[in-house]
């Protein structure tokens, strides 16, 4: 579609024995289990999961907030995390954009400006992974169902992966994808976009979730937990039983036998 | 709209920057606005995808970004080139530093004409510049002949929308303003509507002194102004009053005539999504001997307006690659939702946001780059690929910086409380051992969290941090692998 082309076409490498996985500091507090799951689909494709335990945070907040030296300083401590040649997996678009794409400008014309080129170099979306290096293979043991998957803004226009969420759920029997209306409208989260603009952002995720509603489906994924964060939550507060869930624990719940 | 309108018509509300929280609430709460604006941008976007194929979009996007960086990169040249190719041409250039300046030109010309009655096509620079008060103050009247900027004036309003000054009204809010204040009957036809306003714009247009209109593109190697309209009514603004006055941002400039081309079906695809306007104008030249029509002077009035300002800076300089088509409204989800006059800027939008803080200062636009969800649908569209997103965050920078850039306002809202909270995120997150402590304690002290987080619990319920994080998830999980693997062996 219009926005893979946006971007260069990336070589994928195969599949290699190791990779480091970034976990990203929203799953790391509040939804560790997608992390988990994410790193079990991983290892059952034979791959090697390393996970920096001196790993924090990307540093995106204090960027995308212009405190630049301060997500500097973040993205710094990350830098070394990763000393061998393994591909990182980061199970989202917005920190794997992040470490991708503005590590390079954060440290232009620093000292650790070559690491920053090579590190991100090396840095995939979870579902990017999956599916363009694993060529992941899934046997859907769930039950038939109806979900929507939202991709976030990053992973659709920043890293050109508006397709890689949905190819791999495609490849689920019982799955039946629907579409929302507006797919590749934002939901309205944005980090702090959420805090500083809380009606435009409300009236944002307010169509969302009528959006996903609409369609019929009772369960939502996606790869980017700022996104759940915001669209499952303002389905919670409404007391609408439709639920989120992050692709890799959708994936691995219902592939688990 | 009710038949009441004319009754219970609101005063004319004035908008700032300042206050675009408070705009945003009202413009939020506005079903009308709200309606008026999703359908017309729903609207653009099918247009602008349906004209678009994928390679067409790249290759055109491409080109356009190429040839507005090479006209930017040579500027200067092109501004003194331009200004020698019009002044062979017979159009009398003028330079202004800011808005006061080229008002100032503008109100001596007409005075030296004697003028009374102007004419105007659109132009968002003379909005800029409050021309039209700036005139009607030295008892020139100043009449917008563009549909839009016409009926928007009628309103006693500014446009909301750099292509569509009157997007904000439906049909029947048209209606009732013709009715109102130029006894048009109530109708809902558009048609009716428009041969009424188009019968009395006849009439100004015959009787104009003067004649004021933008530019689209300025050609450096030939002189010609080039104008994208689709009424007419640009044409008759500069062909019929014995006077023309062309006033544009020193920006517009293009080197080649052959770099037009790609640009016009960049901007008229991106725009309102036709492969062409209707009318595209070159002017050349004042009316010359043995030629029957078009006016007896041309002026050309190049403003600077903080862009030259801009142009200091190599990464704020993409700003000026813009050719003001407008397609970042009508793809961003935010001023999708609260409408263009919120803003309070005459350029609204994402456009507005990385241009105005450099007009009007970053203590007046200071809530305007942070309005933005950073979706980046913005960028996606842009014809010319202004990094949009890119810019906001720059321009987020600038305003809780140490204020010493080249913005104006910058620094302005840096705070102490919120360095300290930032330099107390850097701390965390730069001591793994704490953070891993931290944020397992997050989940222990889940009890004492307050239930309510201000706006983001007014509207959605937050989720609660998890009683183990990821960090000890992951070492359980591996003390499991080794577990498993011993057992095994």
């Amino acid at each position: 579609m219009t926005s893979a082309k946006l971007y260069p076409v990336r070589l994928y490498p195969p599949k290699p024995q190791k990779v480091y996985f970034f976990g990203t500091c929203l799953i790391d507090l509040f939804y560790p289990q997608a992390g988990l799951d994410g790193i079990r689909l991983l290892e059952r494709e034979g791959i090697e999961v390393l996970y920096p335990q001196a790993q924090t945070c990307c540093g995106q907040p204090a960027y995308t907030s212009g405190y630049t030296d301060e997500a500097r300083a973040v993205a710094a401590a990350q830098l070394g995390l990763f000393p061998e040649p393994w591909p990182i997996v980061v199970p989202s678009g917005s920190c794997g954009g992040m470490m991708r794409n503005h590590y390079p400008r954060l440290f232009a014309d620093t000292e650790q400006a070559a690491q920053a080129e090579e590190v991100s170099g090396r840095i995939y979306e979870l579902t990017e992974f999956l599916l363009h290096v694993c060529q992941l293979q899934l046997d859907d043991l769930g039950e038939p169902e109806k979900v929507v998957m939202h991709t976030s803004c990053s992973a659709r226009r920043e890293m050109g992966l508006a397709e890689t969420g949905p190819a791999l759920l495609a490849r689920m029997g019982q799955v039946e994808l629907v579409e929302q209306d507006r797919a590749a409208e934002c939901c309205g989260f944005g980090g702090t976009f959420a805090v500083r603009h809380p009606e435009v952002s409300a009236a944002m995720v307010e169509d969302k979730t009528q959006a996903i509603e609409a369609t019929g489906a009772r369960h939502f994924v996606t790869s980017d937990c700022g996104c759940m964060m915001n669209i499952a939550g303002r389905f919670e507060h409404q007391d609408k039983a439709i639920s989120g869930e992050h692709i890799a624990s959708y994936l691995w719940r219902r592939t688990n036998s | 709209m009710s038949s009441t309108m004319d009754t219970d018509r609101e005063p004319v509300q004035t908008f700032t920057p300042r206050e675009f929280h408070r705009q945003a609430h009202d413009a939020l709460g506005n079903p009308q606005i709200r309606a008026n604006f999703r359908r017309a941008m729903d609207g653009l976007m099918t247009k602008r995808r349906e004209v678009f194929s994928d390679w067409e979009l790249e290759t055109l996007r491409e080109l356009g970004a190429n040839i507005r960086l090479r006209a930017l990169a040579k500027l200067p040249d092109l501004l003194e080139q331009l200004e020698a190719n019009c002044q062979a041409n017979g159009i009398k250039v003028h330079w202004a530093e800011d808005g006061d300046e080229a008002c100032r030109i503008i109100r001596q010309i007409c005075e030296r004409h004697e003028a009374k009655a102007v004419i105007k096509g659109k132009s968002m620079v003379t909005e800029e510049m409050h021309l039209n008060a700036h005139l009607e103050a030295a008892g020139i009247e100043a009449l917008e002949s563009d549909l839009g900027e016409y009926l928007v004036q009628l309103n006693q309003q500014t446009p909301s929308h750099i292509i569509m000054p009157a997007i904000h009204l439906n049909t029947d809010e048209i209606s009732e303003i013709m009715h109102d204040k130029t006894g048009t009957e109530r109708t809902r036809d558009v048609d009716i509507m428009t041969a009424a306003a188009r019968a009395q714009l006849r009439e100004r247009f015959m009787a104009a002194d003067v004649g004021i209109s933008g530019v689209n593109f300025a050609v450096a190697e030939t002189g010609t102004l080039c104008l994208v309209e689709n009424e007419g009514n640009g044409r008759m603004t500069t062909t019929v009053p014995p006077v023309h006055i062309a006033v544009t941002g020193i920006e517009k400039v293009v080197e080649h005539l052959r770099d037009v081309a790609p640009l016009y079906a960049l901007l008229t695809r991106s725009a309102t999504g036709q492969h062409v306007t209707t009318y595209f104008n070159m002017i050349g030249s004042p009316r010359k001997s043995g030629e029957r029509d078009g006016p007896r002077e041309v002026h050309l009035v190049l403003v600077d307006s903080g862009r030259s300002n801009i142009y200091q800076d190599d990464e704020l300089l993409d700003t000026l690659r813009c050719i003001r088509c407008g397609a970042c409204m009508n793809h961003c989800p935010v001023y999708t939702r609260v409408g263009g006059h919120t803003y309070g800027t005459t350029y609204p939008g994402p456009i507005g946001s990385i241009l105005m803080p450099h007009m009007m200062g970053l203590e007046e636009t200071k809530d305007l780059p942070t309005a933005s969800s950073l979706c980046g649908a913005c960028g996606e569209v842009c014809p010319v690929k202004i990094p949009i997103p890119d810019l906001l965050v720059r321009l987020r920078r600038e305003a809780v910086g140490e204020g010493r850039g080249n913005v104006p306002g910058a620094g302005v809202k840096r705070s102490k409380k919120e360095v300290a909270a930032w330099k107390g995120f850097q701390w965390l997150a730069t001591h793994p051992g704490v953070w891993r402590s931290s944020t397992a304690l997050a989940g222990k002290l889940q009890a004492l969290m307050p239930a309510k987080m201000g706006p983001w619990t007014d509207y959605r319920t937050l989720p609660k941090p998890a009683k183990v994080s990821l960090h000890k998830l992951v070492e359980r999980h591996q003390a499991d692998q080794a577990r498993a693997e011993e057992e095994q062996s």
